[in-house]
């Protein structure tokens, strides 16, 4: 288990100050000035030593990311774009960072600039988070107002620029390029890649696209140093990590945990366990809305990183662990899903755009037993033609819940057909 | 796909113009992004105006939006059109959104869906007839420890049950401001004592 002295988000539910006074108190902003005179190059290194992993989903390096990002050339701009466009479904740990503890992302939106010579920053904040942008405004209110940000950010003779930028009800917007895209006044459908962020992204400058807590751990990785990150969780798989822990257990809640720790331990130790105890679990959704469902079988063992977690073909995601417990109707929470991909699909390529409505469409008769247990194959193969076919991870997200479904729980599809079979002769 | 048909399409020919404290904002909204690239602030821009309106879009404000970023009207439409905050039909003074995807499913949803339209005497997707209420079943809003939840205007009201749902519409119909956040006693997402 995680100790006290190890947590980065000393504020994470809100009970103390969140604005300048009280961030100064926890650490925020001490030092900033020495971190930035150690160099970006250092910056980046330390980055890249952490072993810290992308924090929105992917799990790609933060500092390689960094890396790749292209060369500065005189009198082109470069931007680097905080993504808090957080809606994947059973996640809401950015929230809690931008309402209870929004300097540690404004001071790692400075380190970031920084260290990637990038002198504009913007921070794209779904629309419906209302009261977060207003703290988070205030936060970047009060370091321009302490000099942490602007002109000459932090002594340090860089200028240093922080906005942000509000969307409006698209969770495709989530998607990198499809928030770049929004971000320059446009729908928010995906660019084809390459070329990359890294080397055309907003405006067509080179720009980096990070997760809010990404950003908000590092100003405390650079202070505690890499070594201390790394030697949080396991290898590959280092650190601390917000879990959001909902659905069926007693005490629901955000909780930051050492990466690795056992999916059990985090539903037991935090959450008040499951609903009528661990032996009432049906399966659990481990890292948000898009990866694979596991069954209960797998659940008793598995540990919560990105790697352990991609060996029972299920990921990390954003870490949110959606519990159900035996009183779900399994295949209406996966039909759900369903829905909500086909509503957010942006509906720029055909497998994507037919095929999430098409599938909920069949997911929809599977709920009732609607169907031949021969659809249920037909099913699997046309989400295999959706998975990889379509410019971005929607069409993934949408068609692995469905796999999920159909490879650990086909008996209770088939089931359900049999018993509609035996309604309907009745 | 999300799509979004209009009930009633405005008249283009009304007028639409920002306000003077809207017209400051506009303002500094357009100083966020570089030169040459002031369509950045489309989103911003209909947002406003979408306030100012009362909670929906007329075509007069789109092309309003349009000739102060000198983009093709079209495209404008397009924006408005794509982003589900964005409505084209007018709204009732709260517009109460509840979550139904799966955490907040899982957490009896269906419940809060069903008060509500008991309670207000519409279904989802429509306004009552004294012009107070909309009400719209909406995807994941980002509070999934605290579901269910539904958000109205600005705020979200969270760890919902049927009654304190109906509490909180009841408040905002006799003109009184509900206490936003958690309705359950707890303070935000922390495990409940």
């Amino acid at each position: 288990m995680l100790q006290e002295k190890d947590k980065i988000f000393t504020n994470l539910y809100g009970f103390q100050d969140w604005q300048l006074k009280g961030a100064k108190s926890r650490g925020d902003w001490d030092g900033t000035d020495k971190l930035l005179a150690k160099g970006g190059a250092w910056l980046m290194e330390e980055v890249k030593n952490s072993g810290l992993r992308g924090r929105g989903g992917a799990g790609f390096s933060t500092g390689m990311k960094w890396s790749l990002m292209a060369k500065p050339v005189a009198g082109v701009p470069r931007y680097l774009v905080v993504n808090a466009d957080e809606g994947e479904p059973g996640t809401c740990k950015d929230r809690d960072i931008m309402r209870h503890d929004p300097h540690k992302l404004v001071e790692g939106c400075l380190i970031a600039c920084y260290a990637l010579q990038a002198e504009t920053c913007y921070i794209y904040i779904r629309g419906e988070f209302v009261r977060e942008a207003e703290h988070l405004q205030t936060a970047i209110d009060e370091a321009y107002a302490a000099g942490y940000l602007g002109k000459n950010a932090c002594r340090s003779g860089f200028k240093c620029d922080v906005y942000i930028h509000r969307g409006a009800g698209a969770y495709i917007c989530g998607e990198e390029t499809a928030l770049i895209e929004s971000l320059e006044g446009r729908k928010g459908q995906p660019r084809l890649k390459p070329p990359f962020p890294g080397g055309q992204g907003l405006y067509g400058a080179p720009t980096t696209v990070n997760n809010v807590e990404s950003i908000a751990v590092i100003p405390t990785i650079l202070r505690r140093g890499a070594a201390w990150f790394a030697g949080l969780g396991r290898p590959k798989n280092s650190g601390t990590k917000i879990f959001c822990i909902s659905g069926h257990v007693n005490k629901p809640c955000n909780v930051e945990e050492e990466m690795g720790i056992p999916l059990r331990d985090l539903i037991d130790k935090h959450a008040g366990g499951v609903r009528g105890g661990w032996d009432n679990l049906l399966a659990v959704i481990p890292g948000g809305s898009s990866v694979p469902v596991l069954p209960k079988s797998i659940c008793d063992t598995v540990l919560m990183d990105f790697d352990s977690l991609r060996e029972v073909r299920s990921g990390l995601g954003t870490a949110a662990v959606i519990v159900m417990d035996k009183s779900t109707d399994i295949v209406r929470a996966i039909a759900r899903l369903s829905k909500f991909y086909m509503h957010e699909s942006c509906g720029q390529c055909t497998p994507c755009r037919e095929g999430t409505g098409w599938m909920w469409r069949v997911m929809e008769r599977l709920v009732v037993g609607n169907a031949r247990p021969d659809e249920i194959d037909m099913l699997e193969d046309v989400s295999r033609q959706i998975e990889g076919h379509t410019i971005c991870a929607l069409g993934d997200a949408a068609a692995w819940p469905i796999q999920g479904l159909i490879r650990h729980f086909r008996p209770e599809l088939e089931a359900r057909m049999e018993q509609a079979r035996l309604r309907n002769a009745a | 796909m999300s799509t979004h048909t209009v009930a009633k399409p405005s008249d283009a020919s009304e007028k639409f113009a920002f306000s003077a404290a809207n017209q400051s904002e506009v303002q500094k909204h357009l100083g966020k992004y570089p030169a040459g690239r002031q369509a950045s602030a489309v989103m911003p821009l209909l947002t406003l105006a979408q306030a100012q309106i009362g909670g929906w879009l007329t075509v007069a404000a789109m092309n309003e939006v349009a000739s102060i970023l000198d983009m093709p009207p079209a495209r404008v439409y397009e924006v408005a059109s794509f982003y589900t905050m964005y409505r084209h039909a007018p709204v009732g003074k709260h517009v109460v959104e509840i979550c139904t995807t799966t955490p907040c499913m899982l957490r009896g949803s269906d419940k809060i869906v069903a008060a509500c339209e008991r309670h207000l005497g519409i279904k989802l997707g429509e306004n009552t007839s004294n012009g107070l209420f909309t009400l719209h079943e909406v995807e994941c809003l980002g509070a999934c420890v605290n579901a269910p939840m539904m958000q109205i205007g600005s705020d979200t009201y969270e760890d919902l049950t049927a009654e304190t749902a109906i509490a909180v519409l009841d408040l905002l119909a006799a003109g009184k401001a509900p206490s936003p956040g958690p309705q359950s006693g707890r303070h935000s997402s922390e495990p409940m004592k």
